[in-house]
């Protein structure tokens, strides 16, 4: 009895808010809010809100109401979600999706609806591939993308050799894979690590003892904090380098792991220094807004919602009532990023540049510097699987 | 080789302590209670969350560590009186709907409080270095000191419960409630004090890992999950249980995640290894729960119960 008890409540785990008006075009997000990744869905939400209220209240003109809610990282709670989204509230346009392991779950049930899925986050490699799908886009990166960059800045580095981890989930094989794609030099060893893991001195012993030149990890949110920081403990900063994507270095995580990642390199597609006008009026108005500065989640956030309002803009707000118009204006992307050049490829996955960054101090503040671009234009490598 | 497998070992001694800071309150809580505290993890974040802040305002962890204690004994204190005592004689279920609401309130409030970036705390100077334990090998200070850390407080809760009035007094009161009430004993204010106690073994637990992990909103449900296989295993309402059960889970967790995927690749190609490792290491501490429960439904080290 006990035990029956205890094991239903370890179980237990959900929350959940909500809002509704009526009238405007309903955009559902389904985004984590709550856990150690909480703080990536809050900045995808506000980086999306900011750029409502920019416009007060509208997207190209159009009102839109946003409607939230927390996924709590399970993929059970994004289905059910997802279902009161697209048959009661019936949102127009699903969005907000954090995790590669709830976007298989929420895009199959919006695209079979016969909704759009703009992803401002997660890009799982099956829908860039053999399972893409015309109304399916993905405003971030396929995850590939971001640790092919990282392989190559490795590989320009001159490391010959590197270990790399991941948590076991369909993002980490993804990363791996990715780095080793673009990697020329040799992988010591390859180690997948359980989602939402706290301690790494298991792992941290075996990169000691195997000596490789460097270490790639993608362990996003807290478990990045957490192994980055009992890495420096373990005195091992010095003496392994460290080359990451950029979810393994966001500004949070500088902050939080503060002088244990001064001089790590590491790739993004967008960065705060980015020097572009809409890039400059965004991390300004971020700041102003919220008064603290934007992760690259928040910078995903707001050009997603800017992508759909120069679609929206184009069709007059039509979005399930002329799917085809609706469609080619987000393929046309007719927008400036925040991020540079941004157009999309055949399977509606982003053909962007990616930067080179390196960690510095400025003014006792932990921040990215970006030292050049590592990949111009770089599409994904599962864009030829795709039938469109 | 060796030399991996003893800093492996010391890991998963390191993690087996950490557990068992976190064990000890909830299998006396629920032991000698009979409450199912599901919100142990969130005093486990309010002590980190309280030493984070403290040595910020301090300049000091120890000291930061030290004033953390009143702080996580007046949270244990307040939810004691207001939630858990109106829940004694109520149904498990009750408990832990309460006690699950705790959860929510309390990320609620430390995510509006604290906002969802993580508070930044580094390892105290003093504490800070490695220490060199053979000529080639060095392991960090901070851990260690966990593994005294934890090894201090079984001593002490050993001499409470064998060797004091009150140990005496919670050892009767966990196998025979009705009795210990019979004899005149307070058992109203024995319960407060259980409860702040476990609940002052989570916040130490979670200031001592403050330095370590990222001090985030929910850092402690992970741990919770954890800690109940610990005392699953070790038998519920013993401590001996639960600090065998840490260890056990610790050091089942640490070497499988070190070595299965390498003692895989003798029978396997590499990559089916890594996968299958990978994953057989993450369930490696359910399957020796489902193990032990098949074979001691009530633990490895059960409380006797009066009928």
């Amino acid at each position: 009895m006990r035990l029956k008890t205890l094991l239903a409540a370890t179980a237990l785990c959900a929350l959940a808010t909500a809002g509704t008006a009526q009238d405007a075009l309903k955009i559902g997000m389904i985004t984590t809010l709550s856990g150690p990744a909480g703080y990536l869905g809050t900045d995808v939400r506000d980086g999306f809100l900011l750029a409502i209220e920019e416009e007060g209240g509208t997207l190209g003109g159009v009102p839109v109401e946003v409607i939230v809610e927390d996924d709590g990282l399970k993929p059970e709670n994004g289905r059910a979600i997802a279902e009161r989204f697209l048959e009661r509230d019936e949102v127009e346009i699903m969005t907000g999706v954090i995790f590669s392991n709830i976007a298989p779950v929420v895009a199959p049930l919006t695209l079979r609806a016969g909704r759009f899925y703009i992803s401002p986050n997660s890009g799982p490699s099956q829908f860039a591939g053999k399972a893409c799908h015309e109304n399916y886009f993905v405003a971030s990166w396929q995850n590939d993308t971001l640790h092919e960059s990282a392989g190559i800045a490795a590989s320009n580095l001159g490391y010959n050799n590197a270990y790399i981890l991941a948590p076991n989930y369909q993002a980490g094989k993804d990363a791996l894979a990715g780095f080793k794609r673009f990697f020329t030099g040799e992988i010591v060893e390859e180690t997948y690590t359980q989602l939402g893991q706290t301690d790494y001195a298991a792992e941290i012993a075996k990169i000691r003892a195997a000596k490789p030149e460097m270490v790639f990890q993608f362990l996003p949110g807290g478990m990045g904090i957490n192994f980055m920081k009992q890495y420096d403990q373990a005195g091992l900063r010095d003496e392994i380098p460290l080359v990451l994507a950029a979810p393994s270095a966001d500004i949070n995580i500088l902050r939080a792991v503060g002088a244990s990642m001064l001089g790590v390199q590491n790739t993004s597609h967008w960065n705060h220094d980015l020097d572009n006008a809409a890039n400059i009026a965004f991390v300004a108005s971020f700041e102003a807004t919220y008064d603290r500065s934007p992760t690259v989640y928040a910078s995903q956030g707001y050009d997603t919602a800017r992508l759909i309002a120069s679609a929206l803009r184009a069709t007059g707000g039509k979005v399930t009532a002329d799917m085809d118009g609706f469609r080619a204006a987000l393929q046309a992307a007719d927008f400036e990023a925040v991020r540079g050049p941004f157009k999309f490829n055949t399977n509606n996955h982003p053909i962007q540049n990616w930067y080179g960054r390196e960690v510095v101090e400025i003014d006792g503040e932990f921040r990215n510097k970006t030292t050049g671009i590592i990949a111009e234009n770089h599409s994904d490598a599962y864009a030829s699987e795709c039938p469109m | 080789m060796s030399q991996l497998f003893f800093e492996q070992l010391l890991n998963g001694l390191q993690l087996g302590m950490f557990l068992f800071l976190v064990s000890a309150g909830l299998t006396l809580v629920f032991g000698f209670m009979n409450i199912i505290n599901l919100a142990h993890g969130s005093l486990f974040m309010i002590g980190a969350y309280a030493v984070a802040v403290l040595t910020d305002l301090t300049g000091s962890f120890f000291l930061g560590l030290l004033l953390s204690f009143p702080v996580v004994a007046a949270f244990a204190l307040v939810i004691e009186l207001l939630i858990i005592r109106p829940l004694y004689h109520r149904d498990h279920l009750d408990q832990v709907l309460a006690t699950f609401g705790l959860i929510l309130f309390f990320n609620e409030a430390v995510s509006i409080v604290f906002g969802r970036t993580p508070l930044f705390l580094n390892v105290p100077e003093a504490l800070s270095g490695a220490v060199q334990i053979t000529e080639t090998f060095t392991y960090p200070l901070y851990r260690i000191t966990i593994i005294a850390v934890g090894l201090m407080v079984a001593a002490v809760l050993w001499f409470i419960i064998v060797k004091t009035r009150t140990g005496m007094r919670i050892r009767a009161g966990t196998t025979n409630p009705e009795m210990i009430r019979a004899l005149g004993v307070n058992i109203q204010a024995l319960n407060t004090t259980i409860f702040v106690v476990g609940a002052l073994f989570a916040g130490l637990a979670g200031g001592l890992s403050a330095p370590l992990t990222s001090v985030e909103v929910g850092m402690g449900e992970n741990l919770l999950i954890l800690s109940f296989v610990c005392i699953v295993i070790g038998g519920i309402g013993s401590i001996r249980g639960a600090l065998l059960g840490a260890l056990t889970v610790g050091l089942v967790d640490t070497l499988g995640r070190a070595f299965l995927p390498d003692i895989l690749e003798q029978f396997l190609d590499p990559a089916t290894a890594n996968g299958v490792g990978a994953a057989l290491s993450s369930m490696s501490v359910y399957l020796l729960m489902i193990i032990v429960l098949v074979f001691k439904p009530t633990g490895l080290f059960p409380v006797i119960k009066a009928v």
